[in-house]
Protein backbone atom coordinates (compact mmCIF):
# COMPACT_ATOMS: atom_id res chain seq x y z
CA UNK A 1 0.00 0.00 0.00
CA UNK A 2 1.35 3.42 -0.89
CA UNK A 3 1.38 6.27 1.66
CA UNK A 4 -1.53 7.96 -0.13
CA UNK A 5 -3.61 4.78 -0.08
CA UNK A 6 -2.82 4.24 3.61
CA UNK A 7 -3.92 7.80 4.46
CA UNK A 8 -7.14 7.40 2.48
CA UNK A 9 -7.86 4.07 4.14
CA UNK A 10 -7.22 5.56 7.60
CA UNK A 11 -9.62 8.46 6.93
CA UNK A 12 -12.44 6.12 5.88
CA UNK A 13 -11.66 3.43 8.44
CA UNK A 14 -11.67 6.07 11.22
CA UNK A 15 -15.06 7.38 10.11
CA UNK A 16 -16.36 3.81 9.91
CA UNK A 17 -15.10 3.12 13.45
CA UNK A 18 -16.78 6.33 14.73
CA UNK A 19 -20.07 5.23 13.14
CA UNK A 20 -19.66 1.81 14.76
CA UNK A 21 -19.05 3.47 18.14
CA UNK A 22 -22.24 5.56 17.78
CA UNK A 23 -24.24 2.50 16.72
CA UNK A 24 -22.91 0.28 19.54
CA UNK A 25 -23.49 3.00 22.13
CA UNK A 26 -27.04 3.47 20.87
CA UNK A 27 -27.65 -0.28 21.11
CA UNK A 28 -26.15 -0.58 24.59
CA UNK A 29 -27.71 2.45 26.28
CA UNK A 30 -31.23 2.68 24.93
CA UNK A 31 -34.36 0.95 26.26
CA UNK A 32 -36.49 1.94 23.29
CA UNK A 33 -36.93 -0.89 20.80
CA UNK A 34 -37.18 1.54 17.89
CA UNK A 35 -33.87 3.15 18.83
CA UNK A 36 -32.29 -0.29 18.76
CA UNK A 37 -33.15 -0.35 15.05
CA UNK A 38 -31.62 3.10 14.61
CA UNK A 39 -28.42 1.88 16.29
CA UNK A 40 -28.37 -1.18 14.05
CA UNK A 41 -28.78 1.02 10.97
CA UNK A 42 -25.85 3.21 12.05
CA UNK A 43 -23.71 0.08 12.53
CA UNK A 44 -24.57 -1.05 9.00
CA UNK A 45 -23.65 2.39 7.64
CA UNK A 46 -20.20 2.02 9.24
CA UNK A 47 -19.76 -1.42 7.68
CA UNK A 48 -20.86 -0.08 4.27
CA UNK A 49 -18.26 2.67 4.51
CA UNK A 50 -15.57 0.10 5.32
CA UNK A 51 -16.56 -2.00 2.31
CA UNK A 52 -16.51 1.05 0.05
CA UNK A 53 -13.05 2.09 1.27
CA UNK A 54 -11.72 -1.45 0.88
CA UNK A 55 -13.03 -1.60 -2.70
CA UNK A 56 -11.59 1.77 -3.65
CA UNK A 57 -8.16 1.09 -2.18
CA UNK A 58 -7.79 -2.45 -3.49
CA UNK A 59 -8.96 -1.39 -6.95
CA UNK A 60 -11.89 -3.85 -6.81
CA UNK A 61 -14.67 -1.30 -6.90
CA UNK A 62 -17.11 -3.51 -8.82
CA UNK A 63 -16.75 -6.37 -6.36
CA UNK A 64 -17.18 -4.05 -3.38
CA UNK A 65 -20.31 -2.59 -5.01
CA UNK A 66 -21.69 -6.12 -5.38
CA UNK A 67 -21.08 -6.80 -1.69
CA UNK A 68 -22.57 -3.41 -0.70
CA UNK A 69 -25.73 -4.14 -2.73
CA UNK A 70 -26.00 -7.53 -0.98
CA UNK A 71 -25.61 -5.83 2.41
CA UNK A 72 -28.33 -3.29 1.51
CA UNK A 73 -30.75 -6.06 0.49
CA UNK A 74 -30.14 -7.90 3.77
CA UNK A 75 -30.44 -4.62 5.68
CA UNK A 76 -33.85 -3.76 4.23
CA UNK A 77 -35.25 -7.25 4.91
CA UNK A 78 -33.97 -7.18 8.49
CA UNK A 79 -35.48 -3.71 9.00
CA UNK A 80 -38.88 -4.72 7.60
CA UNK A 81 -39.09 -7.80 9.83
CA UNK A 82 -37.82 -5.79 12.81
CA UNK A 83 -40.43 -3.08 12.14
CA UNK A 84 -43.10 -5.80 12.24
CA UNK A 85 -41.70 -7.00 15.58
CA UNK A 86 -41.76 -3.41 16.91
CA UNK A 87 -45.43 -3.09 15.93
CA UNK A 88 -46.23 -6.46 17.55
CA UNK A 89 -44.42 -5.35 20.71
CA UNK A 90 -46.36 -2.07 20.75
CA UNK A 91 -49.64 -3.98 20.34
CA UNK A 92 -48.85 -6.36 23.18
CA UNK A 93 -47.35 -4.01 25.77
CA UNK A 94 -48.56 -0.58 24.62
CA UNK A 95 -44.93 0.54 25.01
CA UNK A 96 -41.60 0.15 23.24
CA UNK A 97 -39.57 -0.36 26.41
CA UNK A 98 -37.41 -3.45 25.93
CA UNK A 99 -37.59 -4.24 29.65
CA UNK A 100 -41.13 -5.48 28.95
CA UNK A 101 -39.62 -8.32 26.92
CA UNK A 102 -38.79 -10.05 30.21
CA UNK A 103 -42.52 -10.75 30.59
CA UNK A 104 -42.66 -12.70 27.33
CA UNK A 105 -43.12 -16.45 27.66
CA UNK A 106 -42.00 -19.23 25.35
CA UNK B 1 -10.71 18.44 1.49
CA UNK B 2 -14.30 17.90 0.35
CA UNK B 3 -13.97 14.21 1.21
CA UNK B 4 -12.94 15.03 4.78
CA UNK B 5 -15.79 17.52 5.11
CA UNK B 6 -18.24 14.85 3.93
CA UNK B 7 -16.84 12.34 6.41
CA UNK B 8 -17.12 14.83 9.29
CA UNK B 9 -20.68 15.67 8.19
CA UNK B 10 -21.51 11.96 8.12
CA UNK B 11 -20.34 11.49 11.72
CA UNK B 12 -22.12 14.66 12.91
CA UNK B 13 -25.45 13.64 11.35
CA UNK B 14 -25.09 10.12 12.77
CA UNK B 15 -24.40 11.63 16.21
CA UNK B 16 -27.45 13.89 15.92
CA UNK B 17 -29.54 10.85 14.89
CA UNK B 18 -28.47 9.00 18.01
CA UNK B 19 -28.92 11.98 20.35
CA UNK B 20 -32.19 13.55 19.20
CA UNK B 21 -35.08 12.81 21.56
CA UNK B 22 -37.77 12.61 18.86
CA UNK B 23 -38.03 9.35 16.94
CA UNK B 24 -39.24 11.15 13.81
CA UNK B 25 -36.12 13.31 13.77
CA UNK B 26 -34.00 10.20 14.28
CA UNK B 27 -35.61 8.58 11.20
CA UNK B 28 -34.96 11.74 9.17
CA UNK B 29 -31.36 11.84 10.47
CA UNK B 30 -30.90 8.29 9.29
CA UNK B 31 -32.09 9.29 5.82
CA UNK B 32 -29.65 12.23 5.82
CA UNK B 33 -26.81 9.89 6.85
CA UNK B 34 -27.65 7.73 3.87
CA UNK B 35 -27.72 10.75 1.56
CA UNK B 36 -24.21 11.80 2.65
CA UNK B 37 -23.00 8.21 2.26
CA UNK B 38 -24.52 8.23 -1.25
CA UNK B 39 -22.55 11.36 -2.17
CA UNK B 40 -19.35 9.70 -0.91
CA UNK B 41 -20.15 6.61 -3.01
CA UNK B 42 -20.72 8.70 -6.13
CA UNK B 43 -17.44 10.50 -5.56
CA UNK B 44 -15.67 7.12 -5.31
CA UNK B 45 -17.09 5.98 -8.62
CA UNK B 46 -19.52 3.44 -7.13
CA UNK B 47 -22.75 4.52 -8.87
CA UNK B 48 -24.74 1.26 -8.55
CA UNK B 49 -24.16 1.00 -4.82
CA UNK B 50 -24.95 4.72 -4.52
CA UNK B 51 -28.24 4.32 -6.39
CA UNK B 52 -29.21 1.41 -4.11
CA UNK B 53 -28.21 3.36 -1.00
CA UNK B 54 -30.19 6.41 -2.09
CA UNK B 55 -33.35 4.57 -3.14
CA UNK B 56 -33.47 1.94 -0.39
CA UNK B 57 -31.64 3.36 2.64
CA UNK B 58 -32.58 7.02 2.14
CA UNK B 59 -36.00 6.30 0.63
CA UNK B 60 -37.62 3.03 1.62
CA UNK B 61 -36.28 2.45 5.14
CA UNK B 62 -37.17 5.96 6.47
CA UNK B 63 -40.68 5.51 4.99
CA UNK B 64 -41.02 2.19 6.87
CA UNK B 65 -39.67 3.81 10.05
CA UNK B 66 -42.01 6.80 9.78
CA UNK B 67 -44.97 4.45 9.16
CA UNK B 68 -44.03 2.49 12.29
CA UNK B 69 -43.74 5.73 14.29
CA UNK B 70 -47.18 6.83 13.08
CA UNK B 71 -48.63 3.50 14.26
CA UNK B 72 -47.15 3.78 17.76
CA UNK B 73 -48.78 5.77 20.54
CA UNK B 74 -47.58 9.23 21.48
CA UNK B 75 -46.46 9.66 25.11
CA UNK B 76 -48.14 12.23 27.37
CA UNK B 77 -46.07 15.45 27.61
CA UNK B 78 -45.09 14.93 31.26
CA UNK B 79 -43.79 11.42 30.64
CA UNK B 80 -42.03 12.54 27.44
CA UNK B 81 -40.15 15.28 29.36
CA UNK B 82 -39.19 12.81 32.08
CA UNK B 83 -37.90 10.30 29.55
CA UNK B 84 -36.00 13.02 27.69
CA UNK B 85 -34.16 13.95 30.86
CA UNK B 86 -33.41 10.30 31.53
CA UNK B 87 -32.14 9.89 27.95
CA UNK B 88 -29.92 12.95 28.28
CA UNK B 89 -28.34 11.40 31.40
CA UNK B 90 -27.61 8.17 29.51
CA UNK B 91 -26.44 9.74 26.23
CA UNK B 92 -24.27 12.68 27.33
CA UNK B 93 -21.03 10.62 27.42
CA UNK B 94 -21.41 9.71 23.73
CA UNK B 95 -19.92 12.94 22.23
CA UNK B 96 -17.03 12.74 24.70
CA UNK B 97 -16.46 9.08 23.87
CA UNK B 98 -16.48 9.94 20.16
CA UNK B 99 -13.95 12.72 20.69
CA UNK B 100 -11.71 10.35 22.65
CA UNK B 101 -11.93 7.64 19.98
CA UNK B 102 -11.30 10.21 17.20
CA UNK B 103 -8.25 11.59 19.05
CA UNK B 104 -6.99 8.04 19.61
CA UNK B 105 -7.40 7.20 15.92
CA UNK B 106 -5.68 10.45 14.91
CA UNK B 107 -2.63 10.03 17.12
CA UNK B 108 -2.22 6.27 17.22
CA UNK B 109 -1.49 4.98 13.74
CA UNK B 110 -1.23 1.22 13.52
CA UNK B 111 1.12 0.38 10.63
CA UNK B 112 -0.78 -1.39 7.89
CA UNK B 113 1.18 -3.97 5.94
CA UNK B 114 -1.60 -5.11 3.69
CA UNK B 115 -0.66 -6.63 0.36
CA UNK B 116 -3.17 -5.39 -2.17
CA UNK B 117 -4.52 -7.79 -4.80
CA UNK B 118 -4.05 -7.15 -8.50
CA UNK B 119 -6.41 -4.47 -9.76
CA UNK B 120 -9.59 -5.90 -11.24
CA UNK B 121 -9.94 -6.56 -14.92
CA UNK B 122 -13.76 -6.41 -14.86
CA UNK B 123 -14.93 -2.99 -13.77
CA UNK B 124 -18.66 -3.52 -14.28
CA UNK B 125 -20.69 -4.50 -11.23
CA UNK B 126 -23.34 -6.14 -13.46
CA UNK B 127 -20.79 -8.57 -14.89
CA UNK B 128 -19.45 -9.29 -11.40
CA UNK B 129 -22.94 -10.00 -10.01
CA UNK B 130 -24.34 -11.96 -12.97
CA UNK B 131 -21.24 -13.89 -14.05
CA UNK B 132 -18.83 -14.28 -11.14
CA UNK B 133 -20.88 -13.85 -7.96
CA UNK B 134 -24.19 -15.36 -9.01
CA UNK B 135 -24.49 -17.10 -5.66
CA UNK B 136 -24.83 -13.64 -4.05
CA UNK B 137 -28.04 -13.17 -6.05
CA UNK B 138 -29.38 -16.54 -4.86
CA UNK B 139 -28.55 -15.49 -1.33
CA UNK B 140 -30.34 -12.18 -1.81
CA UNK B 141 -33.42 -13.99 -3.18
CA UNK B 142 -33.41 -16.34 -0.19
CA UNK B 143 -33.14 -13.39 2.20
CA UNK B 144 -36.03 -11.63 0.44
CA UNK B 145 -38.18 -14.78 0.65
CA UNK B 146 -37.26 -15.16 4.33
CA UNK B 147 -38.32 -11.52 4.85
CA UNK B 148 -41.67 -12.10 3.13
CA UNK B 149 -42.19 -15.23 5.24
CA UNK B 150 -41.28 -13.30 8.40
CA UNK B 151 -43.73 -10.50 7.64
CA UNK B 152 -46.49 -13.04 6.84
CA UNK B 153 -45.89 -14.85 10.14
CA UNK B 154 -45.88 -11.57 12.09
CA UNK B 155 -49.10 -10.26 10.54
CA UNK B 156 -50.84 -13.63 10.73
CA UNK B 157 -50.17 -13.52 14.47
CA UNK B 158 -51.68 -10.01 14.63
CA UNK B 159 -54.86 -11.04 12.81
CA UNK B 160 -55.32 -14.04 15.10
CA UNK B 161 -54.97 -11.76 18.14
CA UNK B 162 -57.61 -9.40 16.69
CA UNK B 163 -60.06 -12.30 16.23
Amino acid sequence: MSAEQTLLFWQYASTGILLLVIGFYCLLVTYNLFRVLIGLELLIKGVTLFLLAAGVISGHSALSQGVIITVIVIEVVVMIVAAGIVLGFQDKFDSLNVKNARELKG
Amino acid sequence: MLNIMLLVLLVLIALWTALTPLLLRAAIGLALTSVVLTIIMFRFNAPYAAAFELSVCAGLIPVIFISVISLTHRLPLKEFLKRREDRLRRFWPLPLLLLAVAAGLFFVRIPLNITLPWPETIADVRVVLWEYRRTYLFGQLMVLLAGVFGVLVLFRGRNENER
